[in-house]
């Protein structure tokens, strides 16, 4: 006769064990019984600072003593500047020690696919229970092969924008195209009111900025092979000449040295008129109305707009920042820290979460398009279907471990910082041609 | 007859294997050295060797790689951006050790002269080099901020300027800046390491050569520089191998940025092994810098014995 142990029993027969397999998250919370796998377990959740503080808060002070209580696990909740998680995630990687789950920025998870447990199981229950992912999901966190990561929210980019000002300057709708993007830019650079936009090696607004630039022209990093380089063309010479002209007359040049922080600290400030970002320059408005005046004593919130990037001659392109978190494999809190993303990710949890965004993320799944968030505030009706426009870094090929790596070494982005710094525009595609050579190659 | 009591019971009772060990001097030297023999291998040989491994396979972070030989050698070397970083790192540690020479002897001229409040004044120029280089640094970034540089305030409000300076947006200012900001932190070391050599020159050579009629400049020149010259290629030496592995102030000012403008080793390495996570050819970019930092300590070593031979 076979022997149980104790310690064998408990595990098969816990309540909340019983619980979670039979009845998912619902059960857990109705049997009011941690799983037996969570008991006394520690799940240490690695974020980014959140552009949105008061979300922050809510997990802090809400969420995970609920999480805890309801899972019988202690969560250490720790927030680090986004530019510093991948540094993060290679010292715990190569350390075989850290956070058991760590957000990533866009397609980052593909670099590490080999030392991350597959979430294949979390992922395809929430998007069946949910109507499907966005493809800009599946392209970022599945490898083909497994969810390497679980889909968290996309923080739409979008093209903040002073109303008033732009009305000034004759536009009284946001330029359609680039090149009437840039002759109201040069109007409002000539009333010291420019564009500002990074170049720098930060994680958000450059790249969100730069590729998207790139395909409006026709530009491509790669062809549909994901191996054959393909910068190299007609059409990306004449998107960055087309910056090099459109920096110089209409942005503010200080944007060589801007991280993602930098263009809200400008605007709020009301030194630029229009930069790409998420919303969290219109919410951090919305958060201190009389705090941020415009020059007319108007509440700044009644003066800014969003839109999507303009349409270049092969079309209208965005690209968003997209989160997720990854469960690398050297976490000795595997079970735990499933659990606590299947509790994260049930509805009424998430949505609490969703909600303090106040539109700033939009969630990885059709179904939420539908919330009342979206019809709330005009103004950030735009970012409801951020999930439906993006494209992902690596087009013309797979968002895969390549396209990732190129995308860490700002390879794109530097193509362009380079040419409003004065290499020839030529030059400077040459120079990204055999950088990614080096990558693809 | 006590004393020889005494001798007598020592010499019965002969010491123990591990204390007569220890009588040896070769062995006490060895047990000595021990500790620090462990820490150095630890964490100086071991992290080296491991580094050089590390630089000849494909290691990616989480994938331990097969042996490649010199390919990530030589992968970098046909790196323009490797390329700048070289050229940035040799002029931002000639450039500021330079100036922090410059300016840390005049300054311990200065501090070695008797005036109120001397102490005070000593231990206030230790400030720039007791604050953690980060917490400095953000302040500095501050400074150069592109749109609320205080610098730029501050020269506007002059009249100085019509526009803003473009400090850290602009490849050669980005540069400047940096280097700035070294300078300012390194020249305390360099003051207070160059006052204490300058405390041991006896005031009586300088005396005699003033009653000689040697004028200041000529007993500065052919008196104190040449007993100060040991002390200074010592203080110089450190500092060139601290610049020209430096990382904090190029990370927080410019992440080696504009479009990789400012990149010195230490920075590239980083952004190229832990930011992407190709470890091999991070490992690649740093050792490159192991043979010339050699050359460059074996150059001065050699100079400071002969200065010290004279």
């Amino acid at each position: 006769m076979a022997r149980i142990s104790r310690r064998k029993f408990l595990q098969v027969s816990g309540p909340g064990v019983v619980a979670a397999k039979a009845m998912g998250m619902a059960g857990i919370l109705a049997s009011r019984t941690a799983p037996a796998y969570a008991q006394g377990a520690t799940v240490h959740w690695l974020r980014w600072n959140d552009f949105v503080p008061a979300s922050d808060q809510l997990l802090r002070k809400e969420m995970l003593p609920e999480a805890e209580k309801a899972l019988g696990m202690k969560i250490t909740f720790e927030t680090v500047n986004a530019n510093d998680l991948q540094p993060r995630i290679t010292s715990a990687i190569q350390s075989g020690a850290g956070p058991d789950l760590i957000m990533l920025n866009n397609n980052h998870p593909q670099l590490y696919a080999d030392s991350l447990v597959d979430l294949s199981d979390i992922a395809e229950a929430t998007g069946k229970a949910e109507g499907g992912y966005y493809p800009l999901v599946r392209a970022n966190s599945n490898n083909g092969q497994k969810w390497l990561s679980m889909p968290w929210a996309i923080i739409g980019a979008m093209i903040a924008y002073r109303k008033s000002w732009f009305e000034e300057a004759g536009a009284n709708s946001f330029p359609e195209t680039w090149e009437a993007y840039r002759e109201v830019g040069k109007k409002l650079k000539a009333k010291g009111r420019p564009i500002g936009q990074t170049l720098g090696h930060t994680f958000g607004d450059s790249p969100t900025f730069t590729y998207p630039l790139l395909w409006s022209f026709g530009g491509k990093e790669v062809e549909a092979d994901g191996r054959t380089v393909a910068i190299n063309t007609k059409e990306a010479v004449e998107s960055v000449a087309f910056m090099t002209a459109f920096w110089k007359e209409a942005h503010d040049e200080g944007g060589l040295a801007w991280d993602d922080t930098n263009n809200n600290r400008a605007f709020l400030s009301q030194t630029i008129c229009a930069t790409l970002n998420g919303a969290s320059i219109y919410i951090e408005s919305l958060r201190n109305a009389d705090k941020y005046m415009t020059e007319k004593g108007a509440q700044l919130r009644t003066d800014i707009l969003h839109s999507p990037l303009p349409r270049g001659p092969a079309g209208q392109f965005t690209m968003h920042t997209y989160h997720s978190h990854v469960l690398p494999t050297y976490s000795r809190n595997q079970a735990a820290a499933k659990a606590f993303l299947r509790w994260v990710h049930a509805k009424p949890v998430y949505e609490r979460w969703f909600v303090s965004q106040k539109g700033y993320a939009t969630p990885c799944t059709a179904q939420w398009e539908e919330h009342k968030v979206w019809s709330e505030d005009p103004v950030m009706a735009p970012f409801k279907v951020a999930g439906r426009l993006g494209r992902s870094p690596g087009y013309a090929g797979s968002s895969g471990p390549k396209a990732a790596e190129a995308l860490s070494k700002y390879i794109v982005t530097d193509m362009y910082a380079k040419a409003v710094q004065g290499m020839p525009a030529a030059d400077a595609v040459k120079w990204a041609e055999g950088e990614l050579k080096g990558v693809y190659g | 007859m006590a004393v020889a009591a005494v001798s007598t019971a020592l010499g019965d009772a002969p010491p123990p294997r591990r204390r007569r060990l220890l009588e040896d001097e070769r062995w006490l030297a060895l047990a000595l050295l021990l500790p620090t023999m462990v820490l150095l291998g630890l964490f100086i040989a071991y992290p080296f060797v491991r580094g050089i491994l590390l630089s000849v396979t494909d290691s990616r972070v989480g994938v331990s790689g097969s042996f490649v030989g010199l390919e990530n050698y030589y992968r970098i070397w046909n790196d323009g951006i490797f390329r700048t970083a070289v050229y940035n790192t040799f002029l931002y540690t000639g450039v500021t050790t330079v100036f922090k020479l410059a300016l840390g002897l005049w300054l311990a001229m200065l501090l070695n002269r008797n005036f109120r409040g001397k102490a005070f004044t000593r231990a206030f120029i230790l400030l720039p080099f007791i604050i953690p280089t980060v917490l400095s640094t953000f302040a500095w970034k501050w400074m150069f901020d592109p749109t609320f540089s205080v610098l730029n305030w501050v020269l506007y409000r002059l009249g100085a300027i019509t526009g803003r300076i473009n400090w850290l947006g602009d490849p050669d200012l980005a540069m400047i800046s940096i280097m700035v900001v070294n300078i300012w932190r390194g020249v305390p070391f360099f003051a207070i390491s160059l006052l204490a050599g300058l405390q041991t020159i006896s005031p009586e050579l300088n005396e005699a050569a003033a009653i000689d009629g040697a004028k200041p400049w000529q007993r500065f020149w052919y008196v104190t520089w040449p007993l100060l010259l040991p002390v200074t290629m010592v203080v110089m030496l450190f500092s060139v191998i601290q610049t020209f592995a430096d990382f904090q102030i190029v990370y927080v000012m410019t992440g080696g940025g504009p479009a990789n403008a400012t990149h010195l080793f230490a920075t590239y390495a980083y952004q190229i092994g832990v930011g992407t996570g190709l470890l091999s050819q991070g490992a690649a970019i740093s050792l490159a810098m192991f043979p010339i930092l050699f050359l460059i300590v074996v150059v001065q070593l050699l100079y400071i014995r002969r200065v010290e031979v004279r």
